[in-house]
């Protein structure tokens, strides 16, 4: 029978007060695996009860003493140190019994961060996988974890990590081209998959073009692209600035379909500029 | 109820009729403004007199007396004067009221007059002064305003297409593993960041990029460090920015810490904050005609004009002043307090420091816009 941990207070009270009257040895394995049965072996004769105490779980069942208790398998299944008394009227015998993951893996947990960046930077990429059985437990003995970052149009870049601690992690490099990652961790037949978004960088060589429209002038950039030869966003914002004596038109324009266009009133002999964030591009001087 | 209670009520009651009374035979300016209007000055006799009243007038919001006493209501309604005052579209200035004004004479003979009235209208993001300079008849010993009336735009009927990028967010539920995927928040970077020692205290002035693909809610937070690195004192950025940043936009930032002086201050410990929200890249505001007036009244002029088909209600223009080694000098700002609607200049007017305007060798304009109805 399982109760809730606010009678694990009770339990132990109970325990430590029984155990001060008289004492004794349960036989029990030093340990089991989560989720195992296994039977206690207390002495004495009539009834009893049995007080099993972890850091995540509390068993109190009714039992007869001077033979084997049985505890039912799935009953004890969070992994740690457990205390176990057997308490009658007249006696208190105690032990203690490890309960361990099971080693065969059944989830995975996996932090892929960040899961947005720009194309080739190098260990931008970081995966963590923890490595947990079917009862959520982590499993600490080491274990092989596969990551296998595959990127668009490209061999998939695989790192094979040993856990330490139920936990193992890696570092990849971002792709040369833009898209969409996927990252993939794996240990057993177990694996649990992460999207990394792999944008554009910084704009590079940015270059616009002016003709006359009616009285005002059509600006166009060309395709804006990063260093890479990747096409930037949509909505990334393109700054033409036109500067004529002493004053100035600005508009901030967002890319559309890979080009920036906007209409500006003409200024014979403005010079105009285009800009996105941090990064110039040509400049044109409006003759007409 | 018991005596005292009774006491109590009856005190009560009493206070209510006194307070009544007192409110109604000396009411204070504003409530009689809202009244009937009989106290208004109604003196006609000189220029001053007449535009004073006609401010009093507008003051009390009393428009149909406004307009009634004007010397040209046949040229146009009053509802185009009402809304030649308080705009046609929702915008800062339909909520706002005009808190004090000034007269103040520019020319006047026996028939004629010209007075400027400089008001200051109360909106919900600080004082927004406007004039109007006034031409005045004197008809037969009283004299009437002509008012210059800027009637509305009116924006043809048409159809925009409209079919710039929005951004709409998904994050992960709350019901999610721990170790679940969320989107990754915008990287916003600070390119620039310089103090500046005022009279009132020091001033951070700086400049915020949008290095991401994605829009960014922002804000930045600085904390001065002491010789000592103990904190001496942390403010934000509150409106002395753009707080949507699209990507690859920069926002100027100014924040002031009163009463601090650079000396004081050892380092500066400076927290961009960015947020991923949903955004539309419109609607697009183009500046035209930008100029840096010299001082006095140093300033940057210029005009908003919107290039897409949805109305921006509120637009707050802020400016970044360079010297010219390309420092920061100056952040100033200007909320206009008329909605933009597709293709109609609005002009703005941000002040530059007359100390600083000196310094000044270059600037860059930039423009948030908010429409009512959603955040955009």
């Amino acid at each position: 029978m399982r109760v809730g941990i606010p009678a694990l207070v009770f339990g132990l009270a109970l325990g430590i007060t029984s155990a001060s009257a008289q004492s004794g040895d349960l036989n029990l394995p030093r340990s089991i695996q989560a989720g195992a049965a296994f039977s206690v072996q207390a002495g004495g004769s009539g009834k009893g009860t049995l007080y099993i105490v972890g850091p995540a779980q509390f068993i109190k069942q009714d039992v007869q003493l001077g033979g084997a208790i049985e505890v039912a398998a799935g009953a004890l299944y969070n992994a740690g140190h457990y205390s176990v008394w057997v308490t009658s009227d007249s006696s208190t015998q105690s032990g203690s019994i490890d309960v361990t993951p099971v080693q065969k893996p059944s989830d995975l947990t996996f932090i892929a961060k960040p899961s947005r960046l720009p194309v080739a930077l190098h260990n931008a990429i970081t995966g963590s996988a923890y490595v947990f059985d079917s009862y959520g437990n982590l499993i600490t003995k080491p274990m092989q974890v596969s990551f296998q970052l595959t990127n668009q149009g490209s061999a998939p870049e695989t790192r094979n990590v040993e856990t330490r601690n139920g936990a193992a992690w890696t570092q990849m490099d971002s792709a040369a081209r833009e898209g969409k990652a996927q990252f993939v961790a794996r240990v057993g037949d177990v694996s649990s998959i992460r999207i990394v978004g792999e944008v554009p960088g910084d704009p590079c060589n940015i270059k616009m073009s002016a003709r006359p429209a009616g009285n005002k002038i059509q600006l166009v950039t060309e395709p804006v692209k990063d260093c890479s030869g990747n096409a930037i966003s949509d909505g990334t914002i393109v700054t033409f600035t036109a500067t004529y004596g002493a004053e100035k038109t600005t508009v901030d324009v967002p890319l559309k379909k890979g080009i920036a266009s906007v209409e500006i009133p003409a200024h014979r002999g403005a010079t105009i500029s285009v800009a996105s964030g941090v990064v110039l591009g040509n400049q044109i001087r409006w003759a007409q | 109820m018991s005596n005292g209670g009774r006491l109590l009520a009856i005190a009560l009651a009493g206070a209510t009729v006194a307070l009544v009374v007192i409110g109604t035979l000396w009411p204070n300016k504003a409530a009689a403004a809202f009244s009937s209007g009989e106290q208004f000055s109604t003196s006609a006799g000189t220029p001053e007199a007449a535009v004073r009243s006609l401010g009093e007038q507008i003051r009390a919001n009393a428009y149909q007396r406004a307009y009634d006493s004007l010397a040209n209501k046949g040229e146009f309604s009053e509802q185009q004067f009402h809304r030649d005052l308080t705009s046609g579209w929702p915008d800062l200035r339909t909520y706002a009221t005009l808190s004090d004004f000034q007269v103040q004479p520019l020319h006047a003979s026996d028939s004629e007059a010209d007075v400027r009235l400089k008001m200051q209208w109360s909106t919900v993001v600080g004082p927004s002064p406007s004039s109007r300079d006034l031409h005045l008849v004197n008809n037969g010993g009283r004299w009437q305003v002509q008012w210059p009336i800027t009637k509305e735009p009116v924006v043809p009927p048409q159809v925009i297409p409209v079919n710039y990028l929005r951004w709409d967010v998904i994050n992960r539920s709350s019901a999610d593993d721990w170790g679940a995927q969320d989107v990754e928040g915008p990287h916003v970077r600070i390119v620039d960041m310089h103090p500046v020692q005022r009279a009132e205290g020091l001033v951070l002035l700086g400049e915020l990029l949008n290095e991401d693909v994605i829009p960014a809610y922002v804000s930045v937070t600085a904390t001065l460090l002491s010789k000592d690195q103990k904190p001496i004192d942390t403010e934000g950025s509150f409106d002395n920015i753009s707080h949507q940043l699209l990507p690859k936009q920069v926002t100027p930032f100014l924040i002031r810490f009163p009463n601090v002086t650079l000396s004081q201050v050892g380092s500066v410990r400076m927290q961009p904050f960015s947020q991923l929200i949903s955004a539309s890249a419109d609607p697009v505001i183009e500046i035209q005609n930008e100029k840096l007036n010299p001082a006095p009244d140093a300033s940057v002029t210029g005009q908003l004009t919107n290039q897409s088909g949805q109305i921006a209600n509120v637009a707050h223009v802020l400016g970044t002043f360079y010297d010219q080694q390309g420092q920061v000098v100056w952040v100033g700002d200007q909320y206009v307090d008329h909605a933009l609607l597709p293709g109609v200049p609005v002009a703005f007017n941000i002040h530059i420091p007359e100390d600083l305007a000196r310094k000044v060798s270059s600037q860059r304009t930039v423009v948030a816009t908010y429409s009512f109805g959603g955040a955009q």
